[in-house]
């Protein structure tokens, strides 16, 4: 183990700024991605089904 | 049954259903353990203390960046050859999460440029050809947006893929070609990793996380695209109606 306690390791010896900045955003990327990706798919869901309701009509 | 059936967007449809969780769950399983030995085992670096923990992000996100462009570019090619509908879906499928790599690449490289180099962007080689990759990325996801007729956009997008693609023998070769800031690869397919081993083995936990991430969510972006373009056929039909 290299951290002696917890605020040594949110420190990242003077880089934590860095260090969680790169962590930090690349989840908020990913996490973006997979909410766009689930909005995406049931809107598309929905608009497919009232689409295909109307053309039955 | 033939692969070739796979091509059918009715049975990849069903197909692509079942593989996502299974690449979802390892992704995630993947990224844990990633994040455990780029934390809790990767030892400190001599020369550049624990700045160096970025690289366990940057690199495999940078590979990505440039890998699923040829991919995406393979995919193009099929498509424009022999025409293959699927082909031009997982080049679409693909392209947002090369572009959201693409900018997390040069994101935590600034974020480490700024400590090491004492800049956040220098226009060096390296740099300027990845940030062309975002553009390109960028720029293709657009030109796909702008042209409704389908077929139409699905060939322009893949010429400009195909076009652009030269700028990934660019970006990976810049360290070498020209004199860069960027440092040259830590890993080659001739040389020993100039890399303690464990650093190693995150940064390939991290970069297969990734890969199977990438699967996952363009499994999940094709499968859209495969049910809107397929809307009038009998199985899409039955899937509109089945889930209500």
């Amino acid at each position: 183990m290299e951290w002696a306690s917890w605020s040594e390791f949110w420190d990242m010896a003077g880089y934590g700024l860095y260090v969680w900045g790169s962590f930090g955003v690349t989840a908020l990327c990913v996490l973006i991605e997979v909410i766009l990706l689930k909005r995406a798919g049931t809107d598309t869901l929905r608009r497919l089904k009232r689409m295909q309701q109307w053309e039955e009509q | 049954m033939k692969l070739y059936t796979f091509a059918s967007p009715a049975t990849f449809y069903h197909l692509a259903g079942k593989l996502i969780p299974w690449f979802a769950w390892s992704a995630g399983l993947l990224t844990l353990w990633g994040l455990y030995i780029s934390f809790f085992l990767a030892p400190t670096d001599f020369q550049q203390s624990e700045a160096y923990r970025i690289i366990f992000i940057h690199v495999p996100a940078a590979w990505m960046s440039m890998f699923i462009y040829l991919v995406m570019a393979f995919w193009g090619a099929i498509g424009l050859a022999f025409n293959t509908r699927l082909s031009f879906m997982m080049a679409r499928a693909l392209a947002p999460t090369g572009a959201m790599f693409t900018f997390v690449a040069l994101w935590t490289g600034a974020l480490w440029g700024k400590p090491m180099w004492g800049a956040w962007w220098v226009w060096d080689a390296r740099l300027t050809s990845e940030l062309i990759l975002l553009f390109l990325y960028v720029g293709i996801i657009a030109l796909w947006a702008a042209i409704d007729d389908v077929k139409r956009g699905d060939r322009a997008g893949s010429l400009l893929t195909l076009i652009g693609a030269i700028n990934v023998p660019i970006i990976y070769f810049s360290v070498i070609w020209w004199n860069t800031l960027h440092q040259g690869a830590s890993i080659s397919v001739t040389k020993a990793p100039s890399m303690a081993a464990i650093m190693l083995q995150g940064m390939l936990v991290m970069a297969v996380a990734a890969w199977f991430y990438t699967i996952a969510v363009a499994l999940v972006r094709v499968r859209r695209i495969i049910l809107e373009r397929e809307r009038h056929t009998e199985w899409a039909k039955a899937i509109l109606e089945g889930d209500q």
